[in-house]
Order: C-alpha cells, then structure tokens, then sequence
C-alpha cells in the first residue's frame, strides 16, 4: 500500500488553492451542523447541533460545562431519565469497540431515547461499497445524534460534514477519541475537584497513544499542570506535543524512564500500554517491560490521594493487586465515560436536564 | 551567464536553488508548451543561490500556490521589456486540491469524492497539515 501512496507525493490535481479567510484559524473541522452559529472565538456559541470531531471544536468554558452537567446527571439519575424522550441515537461502528459502543448506547437509553446502529463494517451497506457520506447522509433522516466508530484517521469529519444531525467521533483510526479524554478529565474533576494545579504523571507509550497526546493538549488549554512523561526511549513524546506544553507559560514538563523514580511526585498517573511490537529489539523490551508495570511495590512509593487512570483495556501494565488499592481509578473512568457521553449527547441534541442550572449562569449570579 | 530578457511576461525570482521545475509543476506551467527561461543555480546576493524563471507572455499565475511551493520567491511583471511591478506571494491558510495525503490511514485514500484539503499548521516553519488526518504534508 505504502508504495502506491508514495508515487502521489508531488502530484498536482485539478483545482487551485482557495484562501481561508475566516480569519486563519488552526482548528480544522469545527464542523456545525444545523443551529449554532461560530462566535468570534471560532467556537460554536452553542453545543446545540455541535458536532464533536475533536475536542478543539469546543470551548474550554464549554468542557467545563459538560463536567458540570455529568455531576449533575450523576447526582440526579432518576430525574433526567427522561430528558431524550423520543430521541434516536445511531452508533456507527465501522470496526468492532464493544465497550465505547455500549458507553454511548447506555447514555442515550439512561436519558430515556432509543438506539439503532451497527458494529463492524461486514454488517453494513460498506460491504456494499456505500461511502462514509452517503451513509450518513441517509442516517441523519433517522436519528437525532450519530456516534461513529471507524478505522479510518479523518473519517469522523468526513461523517460531520455529510450529516444533517450532529456526529460525535468515537474514535477514528489513531487520530482523535474525544470522550475518552471528557473521560479522563471527568475522573481527575470527581477525585481532585478541579482539573488544573495538577501533576501528572504519564507512564508507557508516550509516541502512539492518541489518549496521551489528546489529554496533555486539553489540559493545556486550562493550564497550570505539571506534566512528568515516563517512557523509554523508544516511545518518547513526539516533539509537536512538547512544544505544545511549552507554548502554555502555566505548564511544564519532564521526561524520565523509570517510574519508581517519579511516581512519588505524582498526583495522577496515567499509565498506558507498551506493546511488544513498538520496540525495535526483543531485548530492550525485555529489559524494560517490568519498569511500566505498576504494582503494590510501587504504589507502596505513591502519594497518599494518587489517582491511577488508564483508558483500558489493560493487558498486564497494571497488576490486579492494585485494583483493590482505593487510588485505582481507572473502572470510576468508564463510569465518569458514560456520564460524559450523557452529557455531550442531550448538550448536541438540545435537550435541557430537568432542574439542571448551566454553570456560567450560576457563575454570573454569584 | 547571460539569459536574453522577456519583453513582455513574468520572472520569478529567488525560486530556491533547484526547485524551479517543481515551481513550473505546481503552477501547472507545461515547459514543452511554453517560450520560457530556466535559470538554475545561479548565485544570489541574498540566498547564496537561487533559481529563476522568465515566462514570455502574460501569465496568471497562482501566488496562493507559489508561496506553497516556494515562499520566499519574488514575481517581477514585465512590460515593454522592464520590470513594472513586484509582488510577493502569500502563505495560504488553506489549500484544494494542491497535494495528495500520503497517509495510508487517511480517510481521503479510502472514501470517494473527497476534496484534498491542507491547512496551515505552523506559520514560521511554514507548515501544511492535512485537514483530516493532520499528517503534516511532504513537498
């Protein structure tokens, strides 16, 4: 394959260059759909009709208020359980996610709507050749809000861009997961209170895993974070997501190999896979795979309050001892998923939670 | 090394030193159909080296596509045999259709119909990411 897509480097096509004149905003794909016109930030002014790509498509004001809304939803389960009456979630799952499918399936039928969908491409009208666009042009006539899954890096913009209804990504290809970092943020706003003035450590795959890369980017946008990056060297940060911290004054980071050694600064920790494959020689990982493998020896070095985080599934990087542990935090996470996706879900379709005050407005009465 | 001057047409000048083919490839300029000079490798007061390109005959070019390709070049117009005007081109925020994303987990090698749409990612280095999959661009 790579062949074939080397030969088109310098190939010209048809059309010329078009200017972007919306005043040369980085943020590709802040793709709205129906109501919500942008405001001057580039941000929509509403969530409403919002289709989520990536988490740069909203505000960080507009995060804050999904982590206010998903407090509220957990708090008050029995009265938005009724909220998406009549409202139609389809989850598109181009490759097999059973665990992020059912997360956004389980939202919508706890805030009382339906759901339709497919997973795996063989089910579906793919396997007939129908593009991403013209599904989704034909599933918007059906549903209130679109969840896609696909193996493909882009394919959820493509899907926002042919829908009539907003499109939330649920992962597309390696690129972006954007509930999964709400996740994220969602379990370090229940342990801690506030997701800022914060040390975080990150452990294991710092170069491929898209998690990593999508959290450290939006804890930026809010500042003041400490980041310490443990990984060997092989799977070290790529330098566009250090030049992301220091282009935040109000963040730093570190880079280290050992895990015993930073552990005991840390109040998050976010340990992700290394997998066998990333590494060039058999030896090396060998050498360093029992140094990203968290157990009760190092937790044993960890602060008291620690928060473990991990987007799972885990293979062997956390040991089940530490399950037991109360700075485990990583099944709280999948629950925290779902009540984000609750969040975003009835935010995009438009549906207001009963008895559910917005958090600026609350802001601005005190 | 002396090239006889255009009468009426367009140089581009400061084209960095080798790359005027690919200027010519990008501008979609046919050199087996055009009276053109192509002047490679000679030295420059300000870049050490540089190619230039003299086209006769008017010529609209695409300075959106130019800055892309090479932004530091300079476009002379041409007029009765003297240089009448100079424009610089522009670093766009968004290209169409310009390059193809060599990445093979894009979404544009695989769904039908799909514009080839690059941004501007980093201004200084000068920097195209694709707009779906944000793989930075190859030149």
């Amino acid at each position: 394959m790579s062949v074939e897509y080397a030969s088109q480097v310098d190939s010209v096509a048809e059309d010329s260059i078009v200017g972007d004149g919306a005043g040369g905003s980085d943020a590709v794909g802040s793709a709205t759909v129906q109501s919500a016109p942008a405001n001057a930030s580039g941000y929509p002014s509403s969530l409403v009709g919002t289709s989520v790509v990536t988490l740069d498509d909203i505000s960080t004001s507009q995060i804050s208020e999904l982590l206010h809304r998903a407090q509220y939803i957990d708090a008050h389960r029995k009265t938005v359980a009724h909220t998406c009456d009549g409202r139609v979630l389809a989850t598109l799952f181009y490759e097999p996610s059973t665990r992020t499918r059912l997360s956004f399936e389980t939202a919508m039928l706890r805030l009382g709507g339906q759901v339709i969908g497919f997973a795996g491409a063989q089910l579906s009208s793919v396997s007939k050749g129908e593009s991403i666009s013209d599904t989704l042009k034909t599933v918007s006539n059906y549903v209130d809000v679109v969840a896609i899954r696909h193996p493909k890096e882009g394919a959820a913009l493509v899907a926002s861009r042919a829908a009539s209804v907003p499109v939330i990504n649920a992962g597309d290809g390696g690129h972006m997961h954007p509930t999964q970092t709400l996740a994220d943020l969602a379990t370090l706003q229940s342990r801690f209170g506030r997701i800022q003035n914060l040390t975080v450590g990150l452990c294991g795959d710092l170069t491929f895993g898209r998690t990593v890369h999508s959290l450290i980017e939006t804890l930026c946008r809010f500042g003041n974070v400490n980041f310490v990056l443990i990984s060997p060297d092989e799977l070290k940060t790529p330098q566009y997501v250090l030049d992301r911290i220091n282009a935040t004054p109000t963040c730093s980071y570190v880079e280290m190999s050992d895990l015993a050694e930073g552990i005991g600064d840390l109040d998050v920790l976010y340990m992700t896979r290394v997998q066998k494959e990333r590494f060039f020689n058999e030896d090396d990982y060998l050498r360093l795979r029992d140094t990203y493998i968290l157990d009760a020896d190092k937790m044993r070095l960890a602060k008291p309050d620690m928060a473990v985080l991990h987007p799972l599934p885990r293979v062997n990087e956390i040991a089940v001892e530490v399950d037991d542990d109360p700075r485990a935090a990583y099944f709280e996470q999948v629950k925290n998923g779902m009540l984000m996706r609750m969040a975003l879900e009835s935010a995009v379709i438009g549906d207001e939670l009963p008895g559910y005050e917005p958090l600026q407005q609350k802001e601005m009465r005190v | 090394m002396e090239v006889t001057s255009i009468q009426n047409g367009i140089i581009i000048d400061h084209v960095p030193a080798g790359q005027a083919l690919k200027v010519l490839e990008y501008l979609k300029i046919n050199p087996a159909k055009t009276r053109l000079a192509l002047i490679m490798n000679t030295t420059s007061n300000r870049f050490g080296s540089k190619d230039i390109i003299k086209i006769e005959t008017e010529r609209d070019i695409n300075l959106e596509v130019l800055g892309f390709v090479a932004r530091q070049a300079t476009v002379d117009i041409v007029r009765g045999g003297t240089i009448v005007d100079k424009v610089r081109p522009t670093l766009p925020e968004h290209i169409v259709n310009v390059l193809t994303c060599t990445n093979p987990r894009c979404v544009t090698s695989s769904e039908v119909g799909l514009d080839q749409m690059f941004h501007l990612a980093q201004r200084e280095r000068g920097e195209y990411r694709c707009d779906y999959c944000d793989e930075k661009a190859k030149r």
